[in-house]
């Protein structure tokens, strides 16, 4: 009841285009003689033979140039890991003209310990993504719940970043981190993308907006039970908004993997740069090799977004709006 | 515990907080921090703390920077507008802004209307929609330097690259890609569309499911047919979130750094500079500790896309209603 209810709150909202983890569907009313959900074609429609015979085309047509257009580059870059240099060279798209090999990918795991830089892209992630939930959820608290005074100019302070882009933040943001306010430089150091993922308006706004759906009755009555405002947060508003937080998260993560530039400008050192860094100064080393090191980096995030799809696309489809 | 610990902002707005009764002024200290003001502020330290170190004060000292001159170690200079006259009289300003808007513009011809149609094809299909849905959206999850790198050896020139293989096959090519200054910039967008697009058509199914069943259901009591009720039910519906995706991936192109920076650096003779690339290069390369111009550069960026979207919101705001 109180998840639905929320849901479509959410989706009344300007930014969250729909909201498909607290609502999966949008509720529709069905019909007897329509057992599925109905696009603009109906069932009768499907019965007609031209209709069926140019949609199924169609259909099948959008299935190969997916496979090929989609896949057909990983597919090719899986086979390339295990294709000798020299056959990557000179006859790229011939299937194993020489046989395979695990050389590369003993070259990029070996020698070029693309699982260290593994690991950093993954303390990256974690961190920013820890930063992003901690601000979100406690700024969304404030905003939401406990909304003092100076609640709504803070509010505003924080959607009006929503509209400067990124582009702006470049250079200052990097003199902060060389000559930050308290303490030494920061540079090769991994609070230098931790903390700045923090300042995301559009997570806090994703947030408070689910905060301020949640039924104020149960606060309330956890307030008459005698919970403080952190017994409230912890016990009763988090664990109310796990649909909202799997959505941040996996923006969080998806985010810090992507990200390039600014680990390039902080990250420097090899001790703490990631592996999307590191590929970059790979781009000159043997072709096998660096093919290797690209399937290897592609792997996992496949892997993940293959176990967790629902999230990955329900999350794209909410999100996808506010990307810039 | 007092009910004074719990302060609700309900009740506070509301005014049925209990009221100090015996005699305590209402704004002291001690009475702010009963009434849970301590606790908001304790609430609020992280996003006060990061959004202020980490965004608020990098926008302020942006447009302070854009008028000073600095190499981060000694005192900055203050310049007043030289750093704006400097970018305005670069000779590379105009190729790099034609550059910019020519990648925006491509990137709106590849990747508009292509996730449009796929995703109204899929949003009717009865079977398998998520074998679609994953296959769209498989290059999105690939990192961007990974996908960079490897379209980068697709391109290679020489006959037996692979795009060059394939074009071989029906007579076309060889071709020279990324190092013809013609050809470079379409290929760079040729893969931002790949890595993009999968985003865009999830997006638009998303918004396909919110069209009520109902309106296709009168649309064929009144005898409409299938491409009828495609184009006059299904597209209005897509109008807003259409409208939303536009100027977004305006904004998002104009700002494109990684195609330019990893396939090109630039090049072929700057056919590739974007002005994202440039704010990089002018303070981060060697010919660059221009922070203060490059600031001044990102400043103009984002004041011109600003002024874009306000007319743009203003401009749909008509349409975008109904």
């Amino acid at each position: 009841m109180t998840t639905t209810d929320t849901g479509t709150k959410l989706q009344r909202t300007k930014i969250a285009v729909i909201d498909p983890v607290a609502a999966p569907r949008p509720p529709r009313r069905r019909r007897n003689d329509e057992p599925v959900d109905r696009g603009a074609l109906s069932t009768a429609d499907w019965h007609r033979p031209t209709v069926k015979h140019t949609w199924r085309t169609m259909h099948f047509l959008l299935l190969v140039l997916l496979v090929v257009w989609c896949l057909g580059p990983l597919l090719l870059l899986g086979k390339f890991a295990f294709t000798p240099t020299q056959d990557i060279q000179s006859a790229p798209l011939a299937f194993f003209p020489n046989g395979a090999t695990w050389h590369n990918i003993d070259m990029a795991w070996n020698r070029y310990h693309i699982g260290h830089f593994f690991m950093n892209t993954v303390w990256v992630a974690l961190g920013s993504w820890f930063v992003q939930i901690l601000v979100a959820t406690t700024g969304g608290f404030v905003l939401s719940v406990l909304r003092p005074r100076w609640a709504k100019v803070l509010n505003w302070a924080v959607l009006t970043t929503l509209f400067v882009p990124a582009v702006v933040l470049l250079v200052p943001l990097y003199k902060i981190v060389v000559d930050p306010p308290v303490g030494e430089s920061l540079v090769n150091n991994f609070f230098a993308v931790w903390l700045p993922a923090g300042a995301s308006a559009f997570n806090v706004v994703l947030v408070a907006r689910f905060f301020a759906g949640l039924p104020r009755e149960i606060f309330e009555a956890a307030r008459m039970d005698g919970a403080g405002p952190f017994r409230l947060f912890w016990n009763i508003v988090l664990p109310m908004s796990k649909p909202i937080i799997g959505v941040v998260s996996v923006f969080a993560v998806i985010a810090s993997w992507k990200d390039f530039l600014w680990p390039f400008l902080v990250l420097k050192d090899q001790s703490v740069m990631p592996l999307s860094v590191y590929l970059q100064s790979m781009a000159n080393v043997d072709k096998g090799t660096l093919m290797a090191a690209l399937a290897i980096s592609t792997l996992i995030p496949i892997v993940m977004f293959l176990v967790f799809q629902r999230m990955f696309l329900s999350g794209a489809g909410l999100g996808g709006a506010v990307k810039g | 515990m007092t009910t004074d610990d719990v302060v609700l902002a309900d009740r506070h707005r509301a005014g049925t907080a209990t009221t100090p009764t015996r005699g305590t002024p209402r704004g002291t200290p001690a009475t702010w921090a009963r009434r849970g003001g301590l606790t908001a502020l304790v609430f609020g330290l992280p996003i006060l703390l990061v959004f202020g170190i980490f965004s608020w004060w990098p926008i302020i000292s942006a447009v302070v920077m854009s008028f000073q001159k600095t190499n981060m170690t000694d005192a900055a200079v203050w310049v007043g507008w030289d750093n704006f006259a400097a970018i305005f009289t670069d000779p590379l300003l105009p190729k790099v802004i034609r550059n910019t808007a020519w990648f925006a513009l491509l990137a709106l011809v590849f990747g508009y209307p292509v996730p449009l149609v796929g995703a109204v094809l899929m949003s009717e299909l009865r079977r398998r929609k998520g074998l679609y849905s994953v296959l769209a959206y498989l290059p999105v999850v690939v990192p961007p330097v990974v996908a960079v790198l490897l379209w980068k050896f697709f391109y290679d020139p020489r006959p037996q690259g692979v795009f060059n293989t394939i074009l071989g096959w029906v007579g076309l090519g060889p071709y020279s890609w990324l190092n013809d200054q013609a050809m470079a910039m379409p290929s760079l967008v040729l893969e931002a569309t790949w890595a993009a697009a999968g985003g865009t058509v999830i997006i638009y199914l998303a918004a396909l499911l919110t069209v009520p069943p109902e309106l296709y259901d009168a649309a064929e009591v009144d005898g409409a047919s299938v491409w009828r009720k495609v184009w006059h039910v299904t597209m209005p519906h897509l109008r807003g979130v259409l409208l939303i995706t536009l100027i977004l991936q305006i904004i998002g192109t104009a700002q494109v750094f990684l195609e330019p920076f990893l396939f090109t650096n630039g090049g072929p003779n700057h056919a590739t500079l974007t002005v994202m690339l440039w704010v990089y290069q002018l303070a981060f390369t060697s010919i660059g500790n221009h922070f203060g111009e490059a600031t001044a550069l990102s400043l103009l960026l984002a004041v011109f896309l600003a002024v874009l979207s306000l007319a743009y919101f203003h401009l749909t705001r008509s349409w975008s209603e109904s």
